[in-house]
């Protein structure tokens, strides 16, 4: 489903602040496959993310989605492939603009806007059913500025939004890094309860260990804009948290040596 | 009551700039220079087509298209060139005085003996009330051309406020909300962000010009130095609206757009013939919108500091 080759991106090229964000990823998802990835701060893990949802064009390298070659579309073009959920809740709605109007530009995603109507009675029918099977209380406040909901709330319905036209992949950029515990707690279960029902490929960034373990069916670990763990099948079921920490302990150790050693070591025996 | 009738009149096509500063500054969140430029366009084009006989329907339209291309062309330095929007919006002003001057011909082009859609008003109502010239209106004597151009601008004034909730209430109209509230949103959504604020400033710019060809007709010329200052007009009476109103709903919101231009051009009349110098008129204008703009902030840090010291007695006790 998602073919990625070779990709790179040097942000601020030449200057002080020059970041080398991705070094060469090369990964391939099969459709229908959950992908969960980590890293610490600055791996590279979001500007993957980002990079694929269109958000900057790569250095170097091929995006292929879906069988096409997507690397020079840009953002609202992908879209029509991509649903995505972003990390801050106040990203992914429209703020001052109702909770149906919102879904209404869902569930036109990647589709041309001309002048019929935006809601009709049949799609509010329909956002009123789903959005009571999120138990949220949200079904008789359709006609409210989502701005007035809890962040929780505007994560689900993010979420909601992004699936609303079954997209060919399914972005999440730790979308529950800003929510309290609990309501984290309850947006991972929509998002499993939705990637299942739907049978979404899905690529999913997240901080938590916890998640990282109990989510996906893959798990890339990414490091200094690399790819330098990919635990599939029965190894990523058998996997626990200890595992992981175990495996963020010896990355930190290798980065212990200076970046030279470390590369030349890498070259001897990797 | 001439006053009245003629500052309504005035307000009421004045609206429709100030329709046009709220789709830039408050639905697209992009302060549009344009606007001064865009309106003396719209009432140049106009007036130069009503003097070489082309029919006021005609040349009115033609104005609204005229201004409909310079805002395009705003929102294409803004995107294509990524020119800051207020730079983008002073570039096209400033290069549309002089084409203004070249549509003209001259700085000033009055109409007083060329059909336009005020005479045009005035006869309909004439033939109406049968070829009397005065009415009496509620113990009042109005002159029938007074009235007919009130009825006239109303009318425009209603349509054009009907066809915009109705457009923005489209699929295309949605996404032009959601391209000013959160463009980040609605790009992952597939909506080309840069395609909507280009639409969105050719449709406020045509409204613009639009008030400024009904502008010209009902003032009988237009004049190259027409436009000064009417970004700043049209965003008060687009603040008093809101204000007025105290909502953000879409149909309450163009309304209120209606009546605070109504208003402001009422309070703009009583204080000239109360004896304000109208040299000052722009100045008061402007620390107007200055006081209107920061008052919510300031407002709301009262408010606070008043709490705390509340808290803080309550505490000690």
């Amino acid at each position: 489903m998602l073919k990625i080759k070779g990709l790179q991106k040097t942000f601020n090229a030449g200057s002080p602040d020059e970041v080398q964000a991705l070094r060469g990823v090369d990964l391939h998802i099969e459709g229908g496959s959950f992908v969960v990835v980590i890293g610490s701060n600055g791996s590279g893990k979001s500007t993957l993310l980002n990079a694929v949802a269109g958000g900057f064009l790569p250095d170097a390298g091929q995006i292929k989605l879906a069988g096409r070659n997507v690397t020079r579309w840009p953002e609202y073009r992908r879209a029509k492939l991509i649903g995505r959920v972003f990390q801050n809740p106040f990203s992914g709605t429209a703020p001052h603009m109702t909770i149906a109007e919102n879904l209404a530009l869902a569930a036109h995603r990647g589709q041309a806007h001309g002048f019929g109507w935006a809601l009709s009675r049949h799609l509010r029918q329909a956002f009123c059913e789903r959005i009571r099977a999120l138990a949220m209380g949200l079904e008789d406040r359709l006609d409210n500025e989502i701005g007035t909901l809890s962040g929780g709330q505007r994560q689900a319905l993010t979420l909601l939004m992004a699936t609303w036209l079954k997209p060919r992949l399914l972005l999440l950029d730790e979308h529950t890094a800003a929510l309290d515990p609990k309501t984290a707690d309850q947006v991972i279960h929509l998002t499993k309860a939705i990637v299942a029902g739907e049978g979404l490929t899905t690529l999913m960034v997240t901080h938590s260990m916890h998640q990282a373990v109990n989510l996906g069916d893959r798990l890339i670990m990414m490091h200094q804009g690399r790819i330098i763990r990919d635990i599939t099948a029965v190894a990523k079921k058998r996997l626990r948290a200890e595992d992981l920490l175990e495996q963020f302990n010896e990355v930190r150790r290798a980065e212990q040596l200076d970046p030279g050693t470390a590369e030349m070591l890498r070259a001897l025996y990797v | 009551m001439n006053l009245l009738l003629g500052s309504f009149t005035i307000g009421l096509i004045l609206a429709l700039l100030a329709l046009g500063v709220y789709i830039s500054f408050r639905i697209f969140n992009f302060p549009d220079m344009t606007a001064d430029g865009s309106i003396t366009l719209g009432a140049a084009v106009a007036a130069i087509l009503l003097v070489h006989g082309v029919a006021p329907i005609g040349a009115t339209l033609a104005g609204a298209a005229a201004g409909a291309a310079a805002g395009a062309v705003t929102g294409l330095l803004h995107t294509r060139f990524r020119i800051n929007g207020l730079l983008a919006g002073i570039l096209v002003m400033t290069a549309l005085y002089s084409l203004n001057l070249h549509v003209m011909g001259r700085s000033n082009v009055p109409l007083l003996s060329t059909a336009t859609l005020a005479k045009e008003a005035e006869a309909i109502g004439l033939a109406a009330l049968g070829g009397q010239t005065v009415f009496n209106c509620f113990g009042w004597e109005v002159s029938v051309s007074d009235m007919a151009m009130l009825v006239f601008a109303c009318m425009a004034v209603v349509v054009v406020c009907i066809g915009l909730y109705l457009f923005f209430r489209t699929n295309l109209g949605t996404a032009m909300r959601a391209t000013g509230d959160n463009p980040q949103m609605i790009r992952a959504l597939g909506v080309n962000t840069d395609t909507m604020i280009v639409i969105g400033l050719a449709l406020s710019n045509g409204l613009i010009a639009l008030s400024g060809a009904l502008l010209a007709q009902y003032q009988g010329f237009a004049d190259v130095q027409m436009g000064i200052g009417m970004l700043v007009w049209g965003l008060a009476s687009v603040i008093i609206g809101e204000a007025l109103v105290r909502s953000r709903g879409l149909a309450m919101t163009i309304v209120g757009a209606v009546m605070g231009s109504v208003l402001f051009r009422l309070m703009v009349a009583i204080a000239l013939r109360w004896g304000l110098n109208p040299n000052d008129l722009k100045l008061i204008t402007a620390v107007f919108v200055f006081v209107a703009l920061i008052l919510p902030g300031l407002t709301a840090r009262i408010q606070r500091r008043k709490e705390a010291v509340v808290m803080s007695s309550l505490t000690s006790k």
